[in-house]
């Protein structure tokens, strides 16, 4: 268990490295720029060396904040994220805990997250960070209904919340081709979960600074920024076993195990996939973002959810 | 309700033309310089600080240190002095420097020059730790480009 939990955390920040890695890169390329050079070939060693500083740096705690608040909402930021990692199966035999409950288990920990913005936007004492924090709130609960009701179209199919039953379902046939509606708005909704642009509203740094993460810094800061990252993994991987087929593809020796190189692969992909929308689309408004989610969001997951009803009991 | 999805549809059509255009960038050459390690050519028309030109068929200055520059320079930044040598009809250059830290770059003692003897350098890479670095010695580095 000790070992599954040090795994799971190294693999966060190998994870978080890589990915502002990537996302630089791929920002600078989609940009017609090379990204971070300087430091290791094409700039690789970068994210290390800013790993680096932002530990070697102060945690200022401003004049006037609520210094517990304060403190709490980055760590209450980061553990919730590392949880959901025991019950993602990430081949058939690695996956830690097999809960019958997995996936809300997963949805819990993924509302948790939540609290840490709208702590850490409260307790910094600074209307941009308020603001932030608020616009955080409404954007998730607007976003977790059609997430949620998405989600439930597969439960009636396959019957189970275990997310190994999930996978399992879909040995034959991935659920992307039979819920693509779901899988469309899943992803939608889980960009708006992750605070991704063009859903990036509590953070806008052209309106907010940086919104509710405006008065940390070092470590603070990081984590985060790990937390970020960690719920992006979190969200493609979630889409990954309930849409993609989990560990399921082309045959491998040691399957039960080397299946993993299947899902990473997927998450990968989707990951890859966020990076590329948030480089393309301008910030949405607050109003057109509440506005997608209750008249296009909602109205179509539920009649996606009735269709799926239906067609299972027929 | 035909406004509804018509909407819809355009909307996410242009959606994907989006990512389409910005996955084309991707794999597109880059586009930017990187600086230290490579430089673009500068304009011809790039307008550095003075010097003197190097006049092919006397393989020297055309300078005849009438002074018209130095009295012309708003900034007052130029310098100039001549001296007849023995044997000699002419006053031959001795001194002519800049001050490049009070120059504006305005570009008067090029155009009032009587024998067109002043160009503009096409160096930018000007940085350094003192003043004093900037009080360019123009008659010296002409003499560096003869050699």
């Amino acid at each position: 268990m000790v070992i599954s939990v040090i795994i799971v955390i190294t693999f966060l920040f190998l994870n978080a490295i890589m990915m502002g890695y990537a996302e630089r890169k791929i920002a600078g390329h989609v940009q017609r720029r090379p990204g971070p050079m300087e430091v290791g070939f094409h700039g690789i060693l970068q994210m290390i060396i800013d790993g680096i500083k932002l530990v070697a740096k102060e945690l200022l705690i401003p004049f006037n904040v609520d210094r517990n608040l304060f403190r709490v909402a980055p760590l209450l930021s980061f553990t919730p994220v590392i949880l959901p990692f025991l019950v993602i199966p990430f081949s058939e035999k690695l996956q830690a805990r097999d809960l019958n409950m997995g996936l809300i288990f997963i949805v819990t920990m993924g509302s948790v997250n939540v609290m840490a913005l709208l702590v850490g936007g409260w307790g910094s004492n600074n209307k941009y960070s308020m603001f932030g924090a608020m616009r955080a709130v409404a954007q998730t609960i607007a976003y977790e209904i059609p997430i949620l009701l998405s989600m439930l179209a597969v439960i009636l199919m396959c019957n189970t919340f275990s997310l190994k039953g999930i996978v399992d379902a879909q040995q034959h046939i991935w659920f992307i081709f039979l819920q693509p509606v779901a899988f469309l708005i899943y992803v939608i909704g889980g960009l708006a979960e992750t605070n991704r642009a063009p859903f990036d509203l509590p953070e806008a740094e052209s309106e907010l600074t940086a919104g509710f993460h405006t008065e940390y810094s070092g470590m603070g800061f990081s984590l985060f920024f790990l937390g970020e990252y960690t719920n992006m993994f979190i969200v493609a991987s979630v889409a990954t076993v309930l849409f993609l087929g989990g560990w399921h593809g082309p045959h491998l020796p040691y399957g039960e195990y080397l299946g993993v190189v299947w899902f990473l692969l997927k998450v990968y992909f989707l990951l890859f996939l966020m990076i590329m929308v948030r480089w393309t689309y301008p910030r949405v408004r607050f109003d057109q973002l509440l506005n997608f989610s209750w008249k296009y969001l909602v109205p179509f997951s539920l009649v996606n959810l009735l269709i799926t009803a239906v067609v299972v009991k027929l | 309700m035909k406004q509804y999805f018509s909407e819809l549809f355009t909307g996410g059509m242009s959606l994907v033309e989006g990512l389409g255009v910005t996955m084309k960038a991707l794999f597109m050459p880059i586009v930017t310089v990187q600086y230290p390690r490579e430089e673009i050519d500068i304009s011809p028309s790039f307008r550095g600080h003075i010097d003197l030109i190097l006049d092919p068929e006397k393989n020297s200055y055309r300078c005849i240190t009438c002074g018209m520059c130095e009295k012309n320079c708003p900034s007052n930044c130029i310098t100039v002095k001549g001296k007849k040598l023995e044997g000699q009809k002419k006053k031959s250059l001795v001194l002519f420097e800049l001050d490049f830290t009070k120059c504006s770059l305005c570009g008067t003692c090029v155009e009032i020059c009587p024998v067109n003897a002043l160009e503009y350098s096409k160096e930018y890479n000007l940085a350094a730790f003192s003043r004093e670095a900037f009080h360019y010695d123009i008659l010296s580095r002409l003499e560096e480009r003869k050699k």
